[in-house]
């Protein structure tokens, strides 16, 4: 359908996907399959759809035209946390995390939501292996030695790494990160993109991103939405060379 | 010398509150055995245990889930005319009426819950307001059964017999330990509820919210069920209130007990295991001792309400625990 089919079975699938807000256009027409195994990025200036496109595909709602599909089921219009329900991940723009909550609670609450929901009675203590797991996807953010801390008391960027985390919990096989390095530091971003590398290997990984320089040595391939629309897609270097991109990146000033 | 006087009677206390919060259930039990004991006349300390409870019911949703209710004395109302009623109009076993009494708050909770869950903010506490109204008027007009503006009369309970063993409730002492026997069942349930996984959901819905959602968490079903527990909390505090009184006034369902609960916990500190009790405690004789003083005691229960809303939000034993920084 749009730009080259890269080979690889199809993890999610945009058909037609557009959204209106009050009859403003933020997505038009936006049909692309992710695939199983890539680091998607999605890239585009401001006021591209990014977010919205980002929200659609996450489950945050529904859009107003199109379909979406996640292994070749059409799960349109589900709730939010169906969609977590069913593999797929997010991590937020703004950082979000329950900040008056320890880093390993944090965690523990999210391994958690795939195994029990409505127990009231059970001690939490007691239930050791989602303590374990959430111990371990700390110590693979690297937190680990921040586990007893409260999430507010963590720096912006541990906080960050703490959302990711979260998203892990649930052993999702489709992650989606949103601006994960925004207002971080360029040595916390360095981190940050250290960590996503690492996530990408054996994880099939969306994220969506303003600045185009992070993501060209990272992605497998890259998503270019503008003004709402499908503007370039494929590998890191067919769009490094696309004039349209440039001349849209450069002409924001981006 | 007097300074580390000082420095070691507060370490003393600051691990006496520590261990009070870790043995939390034990500790309230422990107290409110000897609560009769310390408290200047007896009337007080059932009103302490009674509206105590109530306090830590509410404190599921206000406290814990973050949801502000200002309808929680449709439940409590509930729980005393149920449970009065099945007494006094049909003659039925005390146990089984408190039984009744927990069974149909907690269904109005389902109902109210149902309407009002999907709002937040202020907007839930309108609808929730609302809604103990619409509860409130249905007792008041459905005279043949509530007994309307006068109130349900005739709910006496003389005698318990717990397993064989005859109290007799006319006794002030001896029903207050009855009625303690429930009050430390239902605390030891709330305590399991909080320490259980779905306790630690209640906890992120407060937080974030939007976050416990993208966890994979239903968060409109997980606050129902809160507020249908809660509201069956409230329900106990009200059964054994009209068994305390043998009658149930219009007054528990009025709006102002739904205050009273937002009083009390805010006083005591909301989100904490004692906190309920505590501002229970501190409202019930602040009012008692203004009372004596001023026909405008509600004039100066407003100003510290106001004062610790300002200075004290985490309340009496929030504060506390917040100083020994746990």
């Amino acid at each position: 359908m749009s730009g080259d089919p890269i080979l690889g079975e199809t993890v999610l699938s945009a058909h037609g996907v557009g959204m209106k807000f009050d009859g403003f256009r933020a997505l038009a027409n936006v049909t692309l399959d992710i695939c199983k195994g890539d680091l998607t990025a999605i890239i585009g200036p401001n006021g591209a759809g990014k977010s919205t496109f980002f929200n659609i595909l996450s489950g945050a709602f529904p859009p107003s035209e199109g379909r979406i599909a996640f292994e070749g089921c059409d799960i349109t219009g589900r709730r939010q946390h169906e969609f977590a329900r069913m593999g797929i991940a997010k991590s937020f723009q703004i950082t979000n995390v329950f900040p008056q909550l320890t880093a390993a609670e944090n965690v523990r609450i999210a391994v958690q939501a795939m195994k029990i929901r409505y127990d009231i009675w059970t001690p939490r203590r007691r239930l050791t292996e989602f303590a374990a797991k959430a111990a371990e996807l700390l110590n693979l953010v690297g937190l680990h030695r921040h586990r007893e801390r409260h999430a507010e008391n963590l720096a912006h960027g541990e906080q960050r790494a703490l959302e990711i985390a979260m998203a892990l919990a649930s052993d999702p096989r489709l992650l989606l990160l949103d601006e994960p390095t925004a207002g971080m530091s360029p040595e916390e971003t360095m981190t940050m993109i250290g960590l996503i590398t690492k996530l990408a290997e054996d994880r099939t990984v969306v994220l969506v991103e303003h600045k185009m320089k992070l993501v060209m040595g990272i992605s497998d391939r890259i998503i270019v939405l503008h003004h709402g629309e499908l503007l370039a897609d494929g590998a890191p270097d067919d769009i490094r060379a696309n004039d349209e991109v440039r001349r849209v990146y450069l002409g924001q000033g981006g | 010398m007097s300074d580390t006087g000082i420095r070691v009677s507060g370490k003393r206390l600051t691990n006496t509150i520590r261990g009070v919060a870790r043995h939390r259930v034990a500790a309230a039990i422990a107290t409110l055995v000897l609560l009769p004991w310390v408290a200047p006349y007896e009337a007080l300390s059932v009103n302490i245990l009674l509206f105590g409870l109530y306090a830590v019911g509410f404190n599921l949703v206000f406290g814990y889930t973050g949801m502000l209710s200002f309808g929680h004395a449709a439940f409590f109302g509930v729980g005393a005319y149920a449970c009065g009623i099945a007494i006094a109009t049909f003659d039925v076993n005390w146990l089984l009426a408190i039984l009744l009494g927990i069974i149909v708050a907690g269904f109005v909770a389902m109902i109210i819950g149902a309407l009002a869950i999907r709002t937040r903010g202020i907007y839930f506490a309108m609808v929730t307001l609302a809604l103990a109204q619409c509860v409130y008027y249905i007792l008041y007009q459905w005279s043949r059964l509530t007994g309307g503006e006068d109130g349900l009369r005739g709910v006496s309970v003389k005698a318990a017999n717990i397993f064989g063993l005859k109290l007799n409730l006319l006794n002030p002492m001896t029903k207050y330990y009855v009625m303690l026997i429930f009050v430390a069942l239902a605390l030891w349930v709330f305590s399991r509820i909080l320490e259980s996984p779905f306790g630690a959901v209640l906890e992120s819905i407060r937080e974030n919210e939007n976050r416990a959602r993208a966890c994979g968490y239903d968060t409109l079903r997980t606050k129902w069920l809160a507020f249908v527990l809660s509201g069956m909390f409230c329900g106990l505090a009200g059964a054994l209130y009209a068994i305390h009184l043998s009658i149930v006034p219009i007054e528990t369902a009025h709006y102002i007990m739904s205050g009273q609960a937002v009083m009390m916990s805010l006083l005591g500190g909301m989100g904490t295991f004692f906190g309920p009790f505590i501002g229970a405690a501190a409202f019930l004789l602040l009012e008692d001792v203004l009372t004596l003083w001023t026909e405008y005691w509600q004039f100066f229960v407003g100003a510290l309400f106001v004062f610790f809303v300002l200075f004290f939000p985490r309340g009496i034993w929030g504060s506390l625990l917040y100083w020994v920084g746990r």
